[in-house]
């Protein structure tokens, strides 16, 4: 028989049987169209992520109390102002080295209120972390080193303290001590569901007042040679060993940060597509079912086929490309439904979504493998079918 | 009707010598059939008879190349069954068998026409050569004006020149009908035996055909009588018939 011709039967008989047909297509079409969403929502969160990453600055070296490393726990933190200075020399360029010391704080202003992130750094945050200002100006080295009460706001924080007015040249009170606003942020928008403009900058010596603590919680330097950052970075770690004995301390580029990001990432949209991979399997399971009721149903009608001179190949691949046409039809509207899921998802809420070829490619191929896997038993069952016997079948 | 009119007179269409079958049930043998000898020639027009459990059914099957002997020498078309593997006996019951069943055995939601046309989808023809040819077939039954309809939408007597034209068109060298009749109320099945005997006497099919009814075996040229399994009586009983 003709390949042509097993495909149009293979139709017909799905044609047949419509309402069974959809059914069984349901199973593979929910199974395709999550592992499509899924590993979207994987991917596109990693993409996210990387460009966050990027996005800090290029060149950054990033000095951590402890091991930056997949399940380990945040350390408190020994480092201390000296210590910044120590780095700095290590560096050669104090304008190089950033620090930050952050709490949770709750910013007043009149009779209106904002929780968010009050971070105590240094004036050279905007070089070292590529940050613009909207309005007004940054911290001086004089604000740090006289502990000035001066503040520079995120974009969503300037919105929701001073809505109706310009925030720059105003008082905020934080955590019951009084700041002046000296500039705002330009936005960086959201990311992952999260608003990275929700936050306050004022001097770490302002900061360790307020917090009653001499700590540092991370260091960040712009490394000024981008081939010998890794050796810049051990010099450093060396510096602090020497300084702290007993505490480990890691420098981190951006490209390791990336790394162990992408791990965990990718580790996440693996155990996502492995989870929709199961309801695929499910689905072809569900095929193979069918399958065999077919085969029994359409016990006679082989019977008579084989009379007339089909060959137990020619029945074998009409029920395989049955079941194949079957996933495979099934495939392609889950990976329509996938990728509309995933492009509303990206628009309506905070995930991010972006759909890969790959993953496509991936679906429809592993669909109709699911076909050809699901159908082989039936349709080996159907082709070695005693004509004799198909015959005689109710 | 003389089957003069036969292509190839004399030439044996079946040779069957001392074939047996036997079925394996639950580990136990059971003979069905105990060393039949016979030779259908071409043209032949035959019925075979017997009682139920005689072995009619077995020996249809194994002449029509559904099943192979499990003893003895089977020869149909000029091939040995026993070598063949079963693409190539497919293959054989392609070319050289029609089959015609009691139960007509159509496909539902299939046209007439394209259940005609079956067998030949099996030999690689092309489908518009196939509608034609189809088309054709049904012409010489009697059907020429019911190409598209489908089983359903059929009597039993169309349904069954249906079938028996689905069993020609391959142009077979032999006619296998078992109890074609069967199914129908006796003026449908007398105008079915007449089809039978016309395209016999027309194409030179052989005509090899299983009934319970004596007033059709009565009308064959040669009757081979079968109880337990052996050939009990084959006699030529019309003008021309192949006596044994």
């Amino acid at each position: 028989m003709r390949l042509a011709e097993a495909w149009r039967v293979a139709a017909d008989a799905l044609r047949a049987n419509r309402m069974r047909s959809l059914l069984t297509m349901l199973g593979v079409i929910i199974g395709v169209a999550s592992v499509v969403l899924l590993v979207a929502i994987g991917t596109g969160t990693k993409q996210t992520v990387e460009q966050q990453v990027e996005g800090l600055g290029s060149n950054l070296l990033l000095v951590v109390p402890g091991r930056l490393d997949v399940g380990s726990a945040p350390a408190v933190s020994p480092l201390t102002l000296q210590d910044v200075e120590a780095v700095g020399r290590v560096v050669g360029d104090p304008a190089r080295v950033a620090v930050t010391v952050a709490s949770g704080a709750t910013v007043r202003a009149g009779n209106r209120q904002d929780f968010t992130t009050v971070q105590g750094v240094l004036e050279t945050t905007p070089t070292v972390f590529a940050r613009e200002l909207a309005r007004g100006r940054y911290l001086t080295r004089s604000d740090v080193d006289t502990g000035r009460r001066v503040a520079v706001l995120g974009d969503s924080v300037a919105r929701v303290l001073f809505p109706d007015r310009e925030a720059v040249g105003q008082q905020i009170n934080v955590a019951g001590v009084r700041f002046r606003v000296i500039g705002v942020f330009t936005p960086l928008g959201q990311s992952l569901g999260v608003d990275r403009d929700d936050e306050v900058h004022i001097p770490v010596t302002a900061a360790q007042r307020l917090y009653g603590t001499q700590r540092v919680d991370a260091i960040a330097v712009k490394a000024p040679d981008r081939d010998r950052i890794d050796d810049l970075g051990q010099r450093i770690v060396a510096e602090l060993n020497g300084r702290h004995p007993g505490t480990e301390f890691s420098a981190v580029t951006q490209e390791q940060i990336l790394g162990v990001l992408g791990d965990i990432l990718g580790i996440l949209t693996g155990v996502l597509a492995a989870i929709a991979g199961i309801s695929l399997l499910v689905g072809g399971v569900g095929v193979s079912n069918i399958m065999l009721v077919s085969v029994r149903e359409r016990t006679r009608e082989i019977g008579l086929r084989k009379a007339v001179g089909a060959r137990p190949r020619d029945i074998g691949v009409q029920f395989l490309l049955e079941a194949v046409l079957l996933t495979s039809i099934g495939g392609l509207t889950g990976m329509a439904l996938g990728v509309g899921g995933a492009l509303l998802v990206a628009a309506v809420s905070p995930i991010p979504a972006a759909v890969t070829w790959w993953s496509l490619a991936l679906a429809f191929g592993v669909s109709a493998a699911v076909g050809i896997v699901f159908g082989v038993v039936p349709a080996q069952r159907a082709g070695r079918l005693d004509p004799v016997v198909a015959l005689r079948a109710e | 009707m003389s089957r003069t009119l036969g292509p190839v007179l004399g030439v044996a269409a079946i040779e069957a010598v001392d074939v047996s079958r036997t079925y394996q049930l639950d580990g136990v043998s059971v003979p069905a059939l105990r060393g039949v000898t016979l030779t259908v020639e071409a043209g032949d027009y035959v019925a075979l008879i017997g009682p139920s459990g005689s072995g009619k059914s077995t020996l249809m099957h194994l002449l029509g190349g559904l099943d192979r002997p499990t003893g003895g020498r089977l020869v149909i078309g000029g091939r040995e069954v026993s070598g063949l593997s079963a693409p190539e006996l497919a293959r054989l019951r392609n070319e050289t068998i029609g089959f015609v069943f009691q139960a007509f055995h159509l496909l539902p939601r299939t046209t007439a026409v394209d259940n005609v046309a079956l067998p030949l989808v099996y030999r690689g023809v092309g489908a518009r050569q196939r509608r034609e040819r189809a088309a054709a077939m049904l012409g010489r039954v009697g059907l020429g004006h019911r190409l598209d309809h489908r089983p359903n939408q059929l009597s039993g007597g169309e349904q069954q020149r249906v079938a028996i034209a689905r069993a020609l068109v391959t142009d077979p060298t032999v006619l296998l009908a078992d109890e074609p009749t069967g199914n129908l109320d006796s003026t449908t099945g007398a105008a079915v035996l007449e089809l039978l005997e016309r395209l016999n006497a027309e194409s030179g099919v052989a005509l090899v055909m299983v009934t319970h009814d004596g007033e059709v075996a009565a009308r064959a040229r040669r009757r081979i009588t079968m109880r337990d399994g052996v050939v009990v009586a084959d006699t030529a009983t019309g003008p021309g018939g192949v006596g044994s």
